[in-house]
This record gives C-alpha cells, sequence and structure tokens, in this order.
C-alpha cells in the first residue's frame, strides 16, 4: 500500500480499476455486462456502435471522486441508489466511483468527515464530482441547514466551485423543490442558484431515477465531459422528451378514453389519466420508457397521474394534483378558471340586457345632424 | 343641409378577417373547452376523438394567427377607417371628445350620439384591447404548442414564455383570456346591434358590405 488510498502517485489521485475484475467478483457475467451496456447506450441514445466503447471505457476507466453532498432533502435519492435488491451492473458503475464522503453511507463521523471532504477539495480541484441531494437554504445567512458547523451555501460554494461538475440529484438540489415551495420559509433554492459559479448539471425527479444518474456517469466516463443539457440544465437524453409524448396511455388520450373516476371502468381498463389532473402534457422526464425499480413500474403506469416532480417549482405549480388547471388566485378553492369565465359571460350578458332594456324604453333620441326626412341618398342627387 | 351618403368604408380584409375571425373564435372556444373538459367520445384506442379536435384547434389557431397579421398590415397600408391610428382615439382631441360623448350615450347621461364613419371612439379603444387578448392568446397558445417539440422552431421561439409563466400559468392565462374575449363578444355584439338601431346607419350589414349610410353636414 501506498502513502494515501488512492495508491503511490502523488499526482494523480485517481486510479486504475479492474473493472472485470469487480464483475466477476460479484459474480456478474460478462454477457449481463453488455446486456448493461446496451442499456446505457440506449439511455444515452447512443448508436450501437457505442456498446463495445462503452464497455471498454468502462473497463479501463480511472476512478474519479466522487462526494456526495446532502443538505435539505428526504434522503429519497440516497434511497432510489441503494435501493437495488441485488447487486447489478449499474451498482458497480457506481464503485467505480471513490466515494470519499456521503453523509448517509460513509463510516467516518465528525470532524473525521469533514475531513475527509477537506481533502478532496484541496487535492483534487477541479478533478473531482459532487453530487448534492437536496435545496440549500439561503435566508438569514443560511443558518437553516449546517452541517459540521458551518452553513449549506458556503460548504456547497467551496466543494461545488472546485468540483470538476456538480450534479444536483432530484427536484430539491436542482431547482429547490419541497423545501423551496411557498411560503418557502427557509429561502431554499437549488444549487445552481445557490452556487452560481459552479458548473451545475440537473437531475430533477422525486426522486431522481438512478439509472439517469449512473448514465449520467458513464457519459462522463465515456466521453470525460457532461451530457447536453436544456434551458433547465437537465440533460436531454433523459428530460429531451416529454411524459405525455411517450406515455403508454397515450392512444387513449387521443382517441377519448378518459378515467373519469378512480377505480371506474376506465381505470381498470388503464386509460387516460388526463381528467384525474396528469401533468403528463407539461412534464419532461423518460419516466415512461426508463422507469423506476429495475424498469418495473412508474406512476401512470400503475395508474395515477404523473405529478409533474421533475420540472421547476411543482409543488406550487403542478397543484391541486388532482386538477388539470391551478386555481385562480384570489378565488375559493373550488373556483375553476371556467367557472370565474361563465360567470364573468353570464354577468356581461346580464349587463347589457339590462342596457338593452333600457336603451328600448327611453324616448327618442336626436343624432347629431339634422332630421331623416331632410336626408337623401347621394346617388338620387348626382 | 345634410345629405345621406352612402360611403365605403371597410374595405375587403377587415371585412374578410373579421368574419374569419368570427368563425374561427367560436371554434376554437368550443375545441378549447373540449380540450378542457374532454368528454369520452373513443369506443376503441383506434379512435381519434381528441386527436381531431386538437387538429381543428391547431388549424383554427394558425388561421386565427395569421388573419391577426393581416389585419396588422393593413392597419399600415388601407383606408384611415382603418388604420392603427384610429384605435388609439384618446391621442387626438377630436376623437377624445367623441369618445366622451360616446360614454355619455353609453351611460344614459345623454341622449345625442356623436358623428362616426369609422369605428365608433370607445369601440376602437376597445378592439385594441381585443387584439391584445388575441395576441395574449397566440403567445400563450403557441408557447403552450411549442412543447410537443423542445427546441424546435416554436419552442425557440415561444419557449421563453414557458420559463418567464410556467405551463400551468399558460394555460390558466390561456383560458383567463378566452373569457375576457368572450366577454367581449357578448357586449360587442350587443353595441353593434343598438348603433345598428340608433344610428341608423346599417352598421351590421356594413360589416358584409363595407358600404355605411352617413349623414354629411
Ligand atoms: C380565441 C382563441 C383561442 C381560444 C378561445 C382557445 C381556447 C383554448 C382552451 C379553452 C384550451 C384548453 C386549455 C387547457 O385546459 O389545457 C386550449 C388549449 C390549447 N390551445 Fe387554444 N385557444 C385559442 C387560440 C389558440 C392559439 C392561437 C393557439 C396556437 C397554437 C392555441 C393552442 C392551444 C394549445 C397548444 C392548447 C393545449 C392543447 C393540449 O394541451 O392538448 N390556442 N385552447
Ligand atoms: C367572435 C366574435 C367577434 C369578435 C371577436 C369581433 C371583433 C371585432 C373587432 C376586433 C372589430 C374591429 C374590426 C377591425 O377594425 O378590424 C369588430 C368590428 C365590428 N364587428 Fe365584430 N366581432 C365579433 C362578432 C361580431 C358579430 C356577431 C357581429 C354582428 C352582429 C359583429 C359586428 C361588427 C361590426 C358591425 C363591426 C364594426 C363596428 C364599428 O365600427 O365599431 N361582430 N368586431
Ligand atoms: S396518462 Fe397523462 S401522460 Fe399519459 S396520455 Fe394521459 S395525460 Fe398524457
Amino acid at each position: 500500500m501506498g502513502n494515501n488510498e488512492y495508491g503511490d502517485d502523488p499526482v494523480s489521485a485517481e486510479q486504475y480499476f479492474s473493472f472485470s475484475q469487480q464483475l466477476a467478483e460479484r459474480g456478474v457475467s460478462r454477457r449481463d455486462f453488455m446486456k448493461f451496456c446496451s442499456a446505457m447506450s440506449a439511455a444515452l441514445a447512443l448508436p450501437v456502435t457505442f456498446v463495445p466503447k462503452i464497455a471498454q471505457a468502462l473497463d479501463e476507466v480511472k476512478r474519479p471522486t466522487l462526494v456526495w453532498l446532502e443538505y435539505q432533502s428526504c434522503t429519497g435519492d440516497t434511497e432510489a441508489l441503494l435501493r437495488a435488491a441485488s447487486p447489478t451492473v449499474a451498482e458497480i458503475v457506481l464503485d467505480i466511483l471513490s466515494v470519499d464522503y456521503a453523509e448517509t453511507i460513509m463510516t467516518a463521523a465528525g470532524h473525521l468527515a469533514e475531513a475527509n471532504l477537506d481533502k478532496v477539495v484541496k487535492e483534487e480541484k477541479g478533478k473531482y464530482i459532487a453530487v448534492v441531494e437536496g435545496a440549500i437554504p439561503l435566508k438569514d445567512g443560511g443558518i437553516y441547514c449546517c452541517v459540521g458547523g458551518r452553513t449549506a451555501v458556503d460548504r456547497a460554494t467551496e466543494v461545488c466551485g472546485g468540483a470538476f461538475a456538480t450534479i444536483a440529484v432530484g427536484t430539491c438540489a436542482s431547482f429547490g423543490g419541497i423545501p423551496a415551495a411557498a411560503p418557502n420559509p427557509t429561502g431554499a433554492v437549488g444549487v445552481k442558484e445557490a452556487v452560481p459559479g459552479a458548473t451545475v448539471l440537473n437531475l430533477p425527479g422525486c426522486p431522481l431515477n438512478a439509472d439517469n444518474l449512473t448514465a449520467t456517469i458513464v457519459h462522463f466516463l465515456l466521453f470525460k465531459k457532461l451530457p447536453a443539457t436544456d434551458s433547465f440544465g437537465r440533460p436531454l437524453f433523459a428530460y429531451g422528451k416529454r411524459i405525455h409524448d411517450n406515455c403508454e396511455r397515450r392512444p387513449h388520450f387521443d382517441a377519448g378514453q378518459y378515467v373519469e373516476k378512480w377505480g371506474d371502468e376506465g381505470h381498470r381498463k388503464g386509460f387516460c389519466l388526463y381528467h384525474m389532473g396528469c401533468k403528463g402534457p407539461e412534464t419532461y422526464h423518460n419516466c415512461p420508457t426508463q422507469r423506476y425499480n429495475e424498469k418495473t413500474g412508474w406512476p401512470v403506469g400503475s395508474g395515477h397521474g404523473c405529478a409533474g416532480c421533475s420540472e421547476p417549482m411543482f409543488w406550487d405549480r403542478m397543484t391541486p394534483l388532482y386538477r388539470r388547471l391551478p386555481t385562480v388566485p384570489g378565488f375559493g378553492i373550488e373556483a375553476t378558471a371556467d367557472k370565474i369565465g361563465l360567470g364573468l359571460a353570464v354577468g356581461t350578458a346580464a349587463i347589457f340586457a339590462g342596457h338593452g332594456v333600457i336603451s328600448a324604453i327611453r324616448g327618442e333620441e336626436k343624432m347629431e345632424g339634422k332630421k331623416r326626412e331632410d336626408l337623401i341618398h347621394d346617388k338620387d342627387r348626382r | 343641409m345634410s345629405k345621406l351618403v352612402i360611403k365605403y368604408v371597410w374595405e375587403i380584409p377587415v371585412r374578410v378577417t373579421h368574419w374569419l375571425n368570427v368563425v374561427v373564435i367560436l371554434t376554437l372556444t368550443a375545441t378549447g373547452l373540449f380540450i378542457a373538459h374532454p368528454l369520452s367520445l373513443g369506443d376503441s384506442p383506434s379512435d381519434f376523438a381528441m386527436g381531431w379536435v386538437r387538429f381543428i384547434h391547431f388549424v383554427a389557431a394558425y388561421v386565427f394567427a395569421i388573419g391577426l397579421a393581416v389585419r396588422a398590415y393593413w392597419s399600415l397600408v388601407g383606408n384611415k377607417y382603418s388604420s392603427w391610428r384610429t384605435f388609439f382615439p384618446y391621442l387626438n382631441p377630436d376623437d377624445r371628445q367623441r369618445m366622451w360623448a360616446t360614454l355619455r350615450y353609453y351611460t344614459f347621461i345623454d341622449r345625442r350620439l356623436p358623428h362616426v364613419v369609422g369605428h365608433n371612439a370607445v369601440a376602437a379603444a376597445a378592439y385594441f384591447l381585443v387584439f391584445l387578448l388575441y395576441l395574449g392568446m397566440i403567445f400563450t397558445g403557441f408557447a403552450l404548442y411549442s412543447e410537443h417539440a423542445p427546441g424546435g422552431f416554436y419552442a425557440q421561439t415561444f419557449g421563453w414564455l414557458t420559463h418567464l409563466f410556467s405551463n400551468q400559468t399558460l394555460r390558466l392565462l390561456h383560458h383567463g383570456f378566452m373569457w375576457l374575449i368572450l366577454g367581449f363578444v357578448i357586449q360587442h355584439v350587443y353595441s353593434c346591434w343598438l348603433m345598428d338601431i340608433k344610428e341608423r346607419g346599417g352598421i351590421i350589414s356594413s360589416m358584409f358590405s363595407g358600404y355605411k349610410s352617413i349623414e354629411e353636414e
């Protein structure tokens, strides 16, 4: 063993990592590994010719360091990542990473843990990957979330600012999510807003889909850069298409077959959940194709409308979850835009009907100009 | 002595865009309300009830947008009754006075109607707001429309709205503007009917023929 945990080489904090050996140790066959590589190239929308390249990249990879910071979150994203029942290739890919700091799973604690993080930030400046889970509060100097005696925003500015890239996992880290929901008592924001200078890739979702994180890391290992993103900083391979446009219930939407009530015949037959407030038409995520829990299911597949969880501020904007439209500010909870509109139309009609009645019973008015009888057509004059 | 002149007031583009808009707005309202509250009309997944309704909405939307563009162009090159200036009566003293007179008439304060050839001054001011509502419908509509093709032409042109307001707010505005337009229409049809009777200039038929009977001093 060398003098530090990365080996003898003092310049490189990375280590060659024998992937094949890891696979063999875990009892994963080469065939399963190649299947995984195909799945990854599909997730990233790369041509099949990339499959061997992915395999090669994973085999030859140097071990990048990753630190996982957790702030205002429910740990759902960590949970999503650790959920696997049996060791999968994906897990091993994540094992490729040298995870030097992760509050939930690391053995070190207290000052020792913080020292680990300090070391990464100092010794690997610009090379390590920071993953952030949870929102960062800014109000009152950020005191509503402190780790090791330092505020989240202070620590994140240091860690994310010095990272090669930061991956914000989950909606809270991406956009503030539930901690930032109105009235946002702690002034919570996403990483990009808290640390504007950092290179941030957003992987929103409540929780994020672990497959998208794996694919992002594979992309990074393969191309040595982050995938292309949309204007919300979300990678296009995972957030480039609308749920509604990839949904397995879409034929029912176009046909006009809707669930009208929970548990009705349409619901049992798997009809479209549009009536039930599904936010698939306003949400970008690859849930219909990638799915959750080893690709077994996703909300709409299980008969519940999409909640729009991968969109900025979904808790404020996508509610009421079981209605298609938001409520109108300033009106009661039962008032929909169309009820108010109809009221407006009826009111207008009533007012002008009244006006009409008064106009009709009012005496003959005089026009500007002369009496009617004096007038003759221009044509007749000519 | 005054004479009654039959005057050519509304040129073809004004009339065509007006009646096209009437047809198209009614179509957009009907299809739009169906999109908002769809009925389960499909018997099998191969039906296309919602598909057709949305298709009609989008075709009508294009006609509507093109109609507004034509009318905007005509406000630059058309006669003075269709000029953009007519929609800002409060900017010139004569029209301002007509506007007050019309308002006094509408509120039963005065019994005399001001003399008009083109748009009634109050109506003209309202039309400008209606044109703004048209624009609101077109912008929110095309922003919603753009969402099926991120990165496409419409997303690049109108996508900023989704960022500024969020999709759900755009939908709410799309509904709100619709009801405001419908509120205007009720008022508008009533006012035209009232003026047809009171001015005796054949204002409603003028929107078909282009000719209005005008008393000249
Ligand atoms: C007077 C004009 C219009 C009226 C009254 C109207 C009305 C409506 C209504 C009531 C909805 C339902 C919204 C919802 O609940 O989601 C709707 C949807 C929509 N409208 Fe319009 N609309 C008009 C013009 C336009 C224009 C100019 C466009 C431009 C393309 C447009 C595009 C759309 C789109 C894309 C949707 C959403 C369809 C969907 O989610 O499947 N509309 N419209
Ligand atoms: C969807 C329904 C309607 C809308 C949105 C609408 C809108 C408008 C607008 C914007 C104008 C100004 C025209 C211009 O300068 O380009 C106008 C003028 C006019 N409209 Fe309509 N209209 C509607 C229905 C009708 C109907 C049903 C009638 C007939 C009863 C009518 C009669 C007229 C007349 C007579 C004028 C000229 C009035 C004047 O000089 O102020 N409109 N309308
Ligand atoms: S269930 Fe939701 S996402 Fe799927 S087609 Fe219906 S509205 Fe669209």
